[in-house]
């Protein structure tokens, strides 16, 4: 198989997993870290891309999700933190009250 | 088979492997590790392709700095909350039905792409060295590499005013 087009099924594979991880887990910390993981299957599709073409821009947009990445982690880590201390658990069917 | 497409498989692999091990695992500590193994193929990926500066991010910035957050924030939380033994919610067909259909929707779309790279002009990757990555880094997208210190001061100033409200609100 082509060597892009291997990686490229590895990103849809990556992104597809973190997207049924986020659906059926429940821990909200678990959700996070598989959103972490669909991050990675796009970021491995850019490198991809990029590589393929030899334009840096790729290269250039994956720097900045990596920079987007950690300040969306320091936002989301502190309002777990809250949530947990309201009601004790992590589990997110405990806050179906703020489905509105 | 050369030795670097056997890596590639094998890096491949244990990425996949290390998803779908988040999956199944209990503990959240053990679906950490397994996302941090996966990483790890990842950057190992990313420098068998030559992008070598992408690769030390990865492991700098994805694995030291955002996972080792998120395992102590797993080792701070979870002492008495007992609810991870409870693995899966109500959404746990629909969720891998939706996941499989979505993969086979990308999948036929990758499909159709034109055929093997046009041989790229630099096999090496001579542009993703550190050296000219950097330089044309700094002369062409200056203006968003600032603005990045931007948005993490906004974080920083974000998280904090997050802890602080919440402290206020409860006593």
């Amino acid at each position: 198989m082509d060597k892009s087009q291997l990686l490229l099924w590895v990103g849809i594979g990556l992104f597809a997993i973190g997207l049924v991880g986020v659906m059926i887990r429940r821990n909200a910390l678990v959700m996070l870290m598989c959103m972490e993981l669909m991050l990675n299957g796009v970021i491995l599709s850019l490198v991809t891309f990029s590589q393929r073409t030899a334009t840096l821009s790729g290269a250039v947009l994956v720097f900045l999700i990596f920079v987007v990445a950690a300040a969306e982690i320091a936002i989301a880590i502190p309002i777990v933190l809250l949530l947990s201390r309201q009601r004790r658990t992590l589990d997110v069917e405990a806050y179906s009250s703020l489905k509105g | 088979m050369s030795l670097q497409t056997l890596l590639l498989y094998l890096f491949s692999g244990g990425a996949l492997f290390g998803g779908l091990l988040m999956l199944v695992a209990q503990h959240p500590m053990r679906v950490a590790l397994a996302l941090i193994s996966s990483m790890l193929c990842l950057a190992g990926i990313y420098a068998m392709l030559g992008v070598h500066v992408i690769a030390v991010f990865q492991v700098l910035i994805y694995v030291g700095a955002v996972m080792v957050f998120m395992v102590y924030v797993i080792m701070l939380l979870d002492v008495r909350d007992p609810s991870f033994l409870r693995r899966y919610s109500h959404a746990l067909t629909p969720g891998v039905v939706a996941g499989v259909l979505l993969a086979i929707a990308l999948g036929m779309a990758v499909s159709q792409l034109p055929g093997p790279a046009p041989a790229s002009q630099d096999p090496e990757g001579a542009a993703f060295l550190i050296r000219p990555f950097s330089v044309e880094f700094l002369k062409t997208y200056w203006l968003h590499f600032e603005l990045t210190s931007v948005l993490l001061v906004a974080a920083v100033v974000a998280a904090i005013a997050v802890i602080k409200g919440g402290r206020r609100k409860d006593g």
